[in-house]
């Protein structure tokens, strides 16, 4: 675990531990419930924002369509679970797979372009799915889809329950950030990281950049799902606005805020963004407002997020790595 | 890391300042209010909060003899906002009624919260006919009309009138479609076209082409709020209104909506279950304290936000304060007999009202104002719904 | 499906798509001079029918409102340009594009606290009515001035661009900015001035469409992507290309929304025709995008050298 970072030093990282367990059962003593899963929905978009960040934030790649897969990942499993097939095992898996399938498809067809009309073309699926899946009636369409139980994930586990439901998002995330750790110091990660910084230099040295970049893309959109598979359990609701282009927009809020193509930097900036908005929301209406213009000083000011903050702040002398 | 540090104390110390800790007083009554207060339907949500606002204020800011707490949110006319509401007020906030909510949508999204954890959800407008049949439930209560009521009026006028062919529109939700199901179950002519159109849709000009096209004697549409109010707009600026006879449900023909067209709505005919003229003491109370606080006169919406206050009341009255007993605040909610604006009504078995609907004409009142008037006898009278059988309730 | 339906709605792709393309030539210019992709462009059109629906209200008269909010929203855009998006020219796209999403936070707020959440507004008395343009064609007849103001401005940005001095400066720019610079061109007063005239733009098309559709916060990011996807197609940079896509995109949307629901109902339930119609409509502008991409990827007409 210490590879991944290392220069936090151990207390910060047991700290770290120590609330992420801590916090949600001192909340269970206190009767509060209704803000372990308040917690629990700021990890589970952590895990969409992470997963966006490993094209955006290593990848360099600024797709405005990644909501798709978090939103086909929930709508497979709220799928199954309104058709009876309640097992999460199988519905995760189902949620993984057709988004990988979707990841597949579209990066094949959008990695073909740049810059610009890359985010065109991202978008523009995006909006074709969200489209199509307002289109059918048969499960919500507009209205959404409510489901009426939780994934059954046998061992005993009653995913009903706010605080095992908690743990359960804890260990996806857990698991989310150790594979993207693993995959960014493989070799793999490297050829990434050459492709970001230099297309043109990598290719000539014989990598394909499509291919790589492709792969990322599906890895990436497969996250997505899993995020949307949790999603739709926590919500026991779906509808097709999870999938709409701003929903995209406000992910890569997070991955910005949190500090672009750092290992947690999803997380973090899915955190902030949510506390915050729940915070200012109890004092007004207003608050998207407020929560653009910090993200307007985040962007002028610090371009690394919150993350590359505190590194300045940390190390003002040292170059920045963003690894 | 110091950040991972910061990062956390500021989770920790965020949550705690939004863990209020709130004494859960048997004192008081909670309302969790939720509602569409903006976008181009607000003017609806807005007339059932004002109203609702008013009954607590008539009635020193109790309701059943104990201060009521109302806390009041918006919807934004988006289902999931409304569904996290929904959680918010019965999980948190453990609220003793919960209602407000204008459109069947946002309603069916949030219903499951209300009803997994018991607690009491009342209707002052969306009543959809899954909730009257088979997914009935007893802590659903309509203090409006089922989905389908005023449509099965006006089905039946268009009978009455003996017409022998209408084009239908509605939007393409769950209200949109119990609209023109209802319409035709009591339409005895033919169908000449019968169109859905998308939730939120605003310009009507390629529907419009296609009903010039169809050339039927009478268009009806269930369009509530800002699409009604469109639709109606092009429709007279399309010179529709020439050959063809524009029939509302009552709501796509209320104040808000002359409000905002004007004199083309003179002569347009609606059904509804309530008006501004209903000769009850309680009606003539409602409507004139309500112009005087708010300036303007109440719509339907108004009108049914008024009753759930009232309702809410006697039952309470009924429990004699006794918010905890939630088994018998069902029972009380069922049988409490207060005075309604709109005259009689009882509840069905399945929780939803039943009570006569009129044909009503926009005109122009004694003070030159356009505003609804009732026209004859009432086109059905102690009219239930047609799901009741299906509910297990008994 | 007769005549007279296929020529209404003919005619009303072509409002669409001339209201379509007031917002495109904005953006386009913006996006082939400055190299900015500027998500705010659709809360300017929404802060033009704001203006507009106060300043009718105000002065009691519907074109004299008209005029002055283009004039306010041009201001309040080169205002915009002098002060905060002259930073962002020299950044990434990502960085572009995130900040005029928070732009759009803020702008979407300011509005609804200065204002609430819509205002309302309406065509002017005179142009409530229909117009009688064939026999059995009953057409609004604010709709047919929307397209006289449509095709009027059009008229006027072309010969602005093709035709003045202004017009060439910009023309140089969109193919060649480096170039453009080196020859002398005062690019900031260009840059804020090309800002200004998109702003104007957009409050054109916000004014008109005010009355048939809301006035409403919020209304901005719909018509904002279609806007983005006329100038992909279009080609980024071309004004003629903007001209070009967005009547192309607007009489895909409107035909598409009658004739492929026709086509389902032949063989649908009306449920599903009416569900399934519009959306493969929505999808087809999509499709053609894709397609004009993979085809020619610098769109139909690029402005770019």
């Amino acid at each position: 675990m210490r590879a991944m970072n290392p220069k936090t030093p151990l207390w910060a990282w047991l700290f770290g531990v120590a609330m992420a367990i801590g916090l949600p059962l001192v909340l269970h003593a206190l009767g509060q419930d209704f803000y372990i899963s308040m917690l629990s929905r700021m990890l589970i978009y952590g895990i969409a924002a992470c997963s966006l960040n490993l094209i955006l934030g290593y990848g360099g790649l600024v797709s405005f369509g990644h909501a798709a897969f978090v939103g086909i990942g929930a709508y497979m499993v709220g799928i199954l679970i309104t058709e009876g097939v309640t097992n999460g095992w199988l519905g995760f898996a189902a949620a993984m797979g057709v988004s990988a399938l979707a990841a597949a498809i579209i990066g094949a067809i959008s990695l073909r372009t740049r810059g610009v009309y890359f985010i065109m073309i991202t978008l523009a699926f995006a909006q074709m799915i969200y489209y199509l899946v307002n289109s059918i009636k048969a499960y919500g369409g507009d209205e959404g889809l409510n489901i009426k139980r939780r994934s059954d994930f046998g061992f005993g586990l009653d995913l009903k329950n706010d605080l095992t439901f908690y743990f359960v998002v804890l260990l996806v995330l857990v698991l989310t950030l150790l594979l993207i750790s693993r995959i960014m110091h493989s070799r793999f990660g490297r050829v990434i990281h050459a492709l970001r910084d230099d297309d043109v230099r990598a290719e000539s040295i014989g990598f394909a950049a499509y291919r790589y970049k492709w792969v990322l893309f599906v890895i990436a959109g497969t996250l997505g799902g899993l995020s949307g598979a949790l999603m739709v359990n926590h919500q026991n609701y779906v509808s097709p606005n999870l999938m709409h282009w701003t929903q995209s927009g406000i992910l890569m809020v997070m991955v910005i805020l949190g500090g672009v193509g750092t290992l947690a930097g999803g997380l973090w900036g899915a955190l902030v963004l949510l506390i915050l908005e729940d915070v200012i929301a109890e004092y007004t209406l207003h608050w998207q407002f407020y929560v653009g213009w910090i993200l307007l000083a985040v962007i002028l000011l610090a371009p690394k997020g919150l993350s590359g903050l505190v590194q300045k702040f940390r190390s003002p002398a040292r170059t920045k790595d963003s690894a | 890391m110091r950040l991972a540090f910061l990062k956390s104390l500021l989770t920790l110390s965020s949550v705690a300042a939004l863990v209020a800790m709130p004494a859960l007083a048997a004192d008081k009554v909670k309302i969790g209010f939720v509602s569409t207060l903006s976008g181009p339907s607000a003017a609806l949500g807005v007339d059932i909060r004002d109203a609702f606002m008013l009954a607590v204020k008539l009635n020193g800011g109790k309701l059943g003899g104990l201060p009521a707490d109302v806390s009041i949110s918006d919807d934004q006319f988006k289902p999931d906002v409304g569904k996290q509401l929904f959680e918010r007020y019965v999980k948190r906030d453990k609220v003793d009624f919960l209602t407000g909510v204008v459109f069947s949508n946002i309603m069916l999204a949030g219903l499951p919260e209300a009803v997994d954890n018991k607690t009491i959800y009342l209707s002052p407008n969306a009543a959809p006919s899954p909730i009257a049949g088979a997914q009935c439930s007893p802590y659903f209560y309509a203090v409006s009309w089922p989905n389908d009521a005023y449509h099965e009026a006006a089905g039946q006028y268009a009978t009455n009138l003996k017409v022998k062919s209408a084009y239908l529109l509605a939007p393409n939700y769950q209200a949109g479609k119990d609209s023109l199901a209802g319409f035709k179950r009591f339409y005895k002519g033919t169908v000449s076209g019968e169109v859905y159109t998308k939730l939120g849709q605003l310009d009507y000009a390629a529907e419009l082409a296609e009903i010039r096209a169809a050339k039927p004697e009478v268009v009806y549409t269930f369009l509530p709020g800002g699409m009604g109010i469109n639709f109606i707009k092009q429709f007279m600026a399309a010179g529709l209104n020439k050959d063809i006879r524009l029939i509302q449900p009552g709501f796509g023909a209320d104040q808000d909506v002359i409000r905002a067209v004007g004199n083309d709505m003179l002569g347009v005919f609606d059904t509804a279950h309530w008006g501004l003229d209903l000769p009850n003491e309680a009606n003539k109370k409602f409507v004139a304290e309500f112009e005087k606080e708010y300036k303007r006169l109440p719509t339907l919406y108004a009108a049914q936000g008024y009753d759930t206050a009232l309702l809410i009341d006697a039952a309470v009255r009924a429990s004699g304060g006794k918010m905890e007993d939630k088994d018998a605040m069902l029972k009380h909610l069922k049988t409490a007999k207060f005075n309604s604006v709109r005259g009689d009504f009882r509840f069905n078995t399945n929780n939803f009202p039943i009570q006569n609907y009129y044909l009503r004409e926009v005109q122009k009142d004694a003070q030159g104002r356009l505003v609804n008037r009732i026209v004859g006898q009432p086109i059905l009278a102690n009219h239930g719904d047609a799901y009741v059988k299906d509910c297990p309730m008994k | 499906m007769t005549g007279i339906l296929i020529l209404e709605q003919a005619l009303n792709g072509l409002q669409f798509g001339l209201m379509l393309f007031l917002l495109a030539s904005g953006l386009t210019l913006v996006f082939g001079i400055m190299d900015m992709i500027n998500l705010a462009h659709g809360a300017l059109y929404m802060v033009g029918a704001f203006f507009t629906a106060w300043l009718v209200q105000l002065t009691d008269s519907f074109w004299l409102g008209v005029l002055l909010a283009v004039l306010l929203t041009a201001v309040v855009g080169m205002l915009l340009e002098a002060t905060l998006l002259r930073t962002l020219y020299a950044r990434d796209h990502l960085s572009q594009v995130l900040a005029t999403f928070a732009l759009i936070l803020i702008i979407n707020e300011s509005v609804r606290m200065i204002w609430g959440s819509d205002l309302p507004l309406s065509a002017p008395q005179v142009l409530a009515g229909p117009v009688e343009l064939l026999p059995g064609l009953l057409y609004s007849s604010y709709r047919l001035v929307i397209i006289g103001v449509g095709l009027g401005i059009a008229l006027l940005l072309f010969l602005l661009v093709t035709r003045t001095r202004m017009g060439a400066w910009v023309r140089a720019g969109a193919s060649n900015r480096e170039m453009a610079m080196a020859m002398g061109i005062n690019i900031r007063a260009l840059f804020t001035g090309v800002f200004g005239i998109g702003a104007a733009l957009c409050a054109v098309a916000g004014a008109m469409l005010g009355p048939l559709l809301a006035v409403q916060v919020g209304m901005g990011e719909n018509i904002l992507i279609l806007a983005f996807v006329v100038i992909v197609i279009g080609g980024i940079g071309s004004v003629w290309g903007a001209f070009v896509g967005a009547i192309l995109v607007g009489f895909v949307d409107t035909l598409g929304r009658t004739l492929l629901p026709f086509l389902f109902r032949e063989v649908f339930s009306p449920q599903f025709a009416s569900a399934a119609g519009p959306a493969v409509a929505s999808i087809a502008v999509y499709v053609l995008m894709a397609v004009v991409l993979f085809v020619r990827p610098q769109g139909l007409f690029s402005g770019r050298s």
